[in-house]
């Protein structure tokens, strides 16, 4: 491995190390009881087995998220629609698993795979704005989730809602729509194995294929890339709709894996945790998973220290806000790193 | 439809379209003038949470709506300085960075407002001051248009304010000049001894500040107190805004009014049963519609 690229994981610990102190000082200053605090947040989520496999439910959406992101990044597209397509893909899943009459295995498969059309189709319009016409698929994107967010919301209201119960929610999912559940004493359902296949297949294909390849080399250098042969216009649109599948799938996932009926109201933030998942894993697939079951720790941790302490949970999203600062700062510990790269030539 | 007419397009409505414009338009502004320093900033919307929360709180503690003003801009500039920095500095990516800044914003003001008021949802527990509404002498008294015009929140009429003083330091002023030159071609601006990084930072912080005017509206003219995501979107539409205007003051300004327009609509609508979630998306597709049109447009005059 070069020093480089250990460099950067050396970098990557240093900041969750960082963010873990910081996650100190803030109980310190805010608890009643700090060490005990301190002790709920880092060994808490180990106690049981419920808590591990509250860790592992909390990974699946993320996991999804981080992967979609990561390929946009890997191709240097700042696209942060996965947000609204988790949202819609779920109320879209929602509604075949609520009204459409299928065979238990068949449909949340059939669920699944609506979500992850849906993701595509979306996906496809800022991909087709920024390979044919060069419009930017940040600004395009941002207006979608806004978009999305709203058309989901009228679903909700208007088509599928429970009017019998007082909160805004959608009917029942009907039982043959739930995943089911894969470990038993936890919520760990089937939903994991289809991360855990969906994140084989994205390390395969980006690594392992030829359009992978292409994908990744247009990341690096559009120009480049341009020159040597390769489709840029279909490379960007290839890169969206994968996107598109991923959020889709995760976004229909967590709502077949977790919920009994669909309770977004607002945009549930997985597409940001997944820039923010994708940064922390350098991009690459396989990190993505280490770097969700890591955020997933901490937020069982805060979510441990907030029920038997007095520390609320939105504690994570200041830890968030470091995380992603820190390491995606190109010139943070510049210095050692110039040093120690440069000990390595002499 | 008559009937709809009369209950729409009252002077309550255009009054309102003023008072909904507000924290739009502030933020728009700083949307210009980060982006015409080619650093988009996309935390303008947690940036504004953040800024409605202090203003709040700070005007509890102080019982001043002036120092909690002062405070929530300040602490706008803090946040995009933090932004800056970490941007500029230690090369963070400045969209990840506008991520960061969000995050921090949504869950940290319901953090600190636990802690201050026990209360995860509203501070309405803790007496905090609004800022003056400003009648203007003989205005006020013009039939229909006086009723419109006067009588706002004094963070309108800023806002107001706020697009002149813009628009002329972006063309009048060797701030702007520099600001644009960075945008459009960071090397060349270089090559003639502007200093990037400096003019880069200004322009980040300048955008903090004007979003602050707009959170400070927010807890403390908007309503008078500060509620969890209160902002709830608003940032976002001055993006938009700011993608339709072309990154130009006055156009941007204009594109505002149309989305506070839309919304004091889709508010009024939303009364007569008719679908708020969908005429909320109203700006967002007008913006992509738009977009659309442009780009392709570039891209014929590219093919030429």
């Amino acid at each position: 491995m070069s020093r480089e690229r250990s460099f950067q994981i050396l970098r990557t610990v240093v900041s969750m190390l960082i963010a873990t102190l910081v996650a100190f000082v803030i109980i310190i200053l805010v608890s009643e009881t700090p060490m005990a605090s301190i002790k709920t947040f880092i060994i808490g989520p180990f106690t049981s087995g419920r808590y591990l496999g509250n860790i592992v439910e909390v990974a699946i959406p993320l996991t999804f998220s981080g992967l979609a992101m990561a390929v946009l990044f890997q191709t240097s597209l700042f696209n942060l629609g996965a947000e609204g397509i988790f949202f819609l893909s779920g109320a879209i899943g929602s509604l075949v698993a609520i009204w459409v009459p299928l065979p238990a295995f068949i449909h949340p498969l059939v669920a699944i795979l609506a979500g992850a059309i849906v993701g595509a189709v979306i996906m496809f319009i800022p991909g087709v704005l920024k390979a044919k016409f060069g419009a930017s698929e940040l600004v395009t994107s941002l207006m979608l989730n806004n978009i999305l967010l709203g058309v989901g919301c009228y679903i909700l209201n208007h088509v599928m809602r429970d009017a019998s119960v007082s909160s805004l929610v959608s009917l029942k999912f009907s039982e043959s729509a739930l995943l089911s559940k894969l470990i038993p004493g936890t919520k760990v359902h089937t939903g994991l194995l289809i991360v855990i296949a969906a994140v084989v297949i994205i390390y395969i294909f980006l690594y392992k294929s030829k359009w992978g390849y292409e994908l990744r080399m247009t990341g690096i250098n559009t120009a480049f890339a341009k020159y040597s042969g390769i489709n840029i216009v279909k490379v960007i649109i290839l890169a969206h709709l994968i996107a598109g599948i991923l959020a889709g799938t995760g976004g229909v996932v967590e709502n077949l894996g977790m919920h009994k009926r669909f309770e977004w109201t607002a945009l549930p933030g997985y597409g940001f945790d997944g820039a923010m998942i994708a940064t922390l894993a350098g991009n690459n697939p396989i990190g993505v998973v280490g770097a969700a079951l890591f955020v997933a720790y901490l937020r069982i941790g805060a979510d441990l220290v907030n029920r038997f302490s007095d520390i609320p949970t939105e504690m994570i999203s200041i830890l968030q806000c470091v995380i992603i600062l820190l390491v995606s700062a190109e010139r943070f510990l510049y210095k050692y790193k110039q040093k120690w790269i440069e000990k390595e030539a002499r | 439809m008559g009937t709809l007419f009369s209950m729409i397009f009252t002077t309550d409505f255009f009054y309102s379209i003023l008072r909904v414009t507000t924290p739009i338009l502030f933020a728009s502004m700083g949307a210009v003038v980060a982006n015409l320093a080619g650093t988009p900033n996309i935390a303008l919307e947690g940036i504004m949470l953040i800024t409605a929360f202090i203003g709040m709180y700070v005007s509890f503690i102080s019982t001043s709506a002036w120092i909690g003003l002062i405070a929530a801009v300040g602490a706008g500039m803090l946040a995009a300085g933090i932004l800056a920095f970490f941007t500029l500095y230690y090369r963070t990516n400045v969209i990840l960075g506008g991520i960061a800044i969000n995050s921090l914003a949504s869950g940290g003001t319901i953090f600190f407002l636990y802690l201050v008021a026990s209360d995860k949802g509203t501070s309405i527990s803790l007496a905090s001051k609004v800022l003056p509404q400003i009648n203007i002498p003989l205005i006020q008294d013009i039939p229909v248009l006086g009723r419109i015009i006067s009588g706002h929140n004094l963070l309108t009429y800023l806002s107001i304010l706020s697009v002149a003083v813009v628009y002329y330091t972006i063309k009048r002023t060797p701030l702007g000049l520099r600001m644009r030159a960075v945008g459009e071609k960071q090397e060349a601006a270089e090559s003639v001894g502007i200093n990037v990084i400096k003019t880069k930072a200004i322009a980040i912080i300048i955008s903090g500040a004007l979003a602050g005017f707009g959170g400070a509206f927010m807890s403390m003219g908007y309503v008078s107190w500060f509620s969890r995501d209160m902002v709830s979107g608003r940032g976002w539409i001055a993006i938009a805004a700011e993608a339709m205007g072309r990154t130009t003051a006055l156009g941007t300004a204009v594109t505002s009014l149309l989305f506070g327009t839309a919304d004091a609509f889709a508010n009024s609508v939303s009364v007569l049963g008719w679908p708020a979630d969908l005429v909320n998306t109203i700006p967002y597709c007008a913006t992509l519609v738009g977009l659309f049109i442009f780009s392709v447009r570039e891209y014929r005059k590219r093919q030429q």
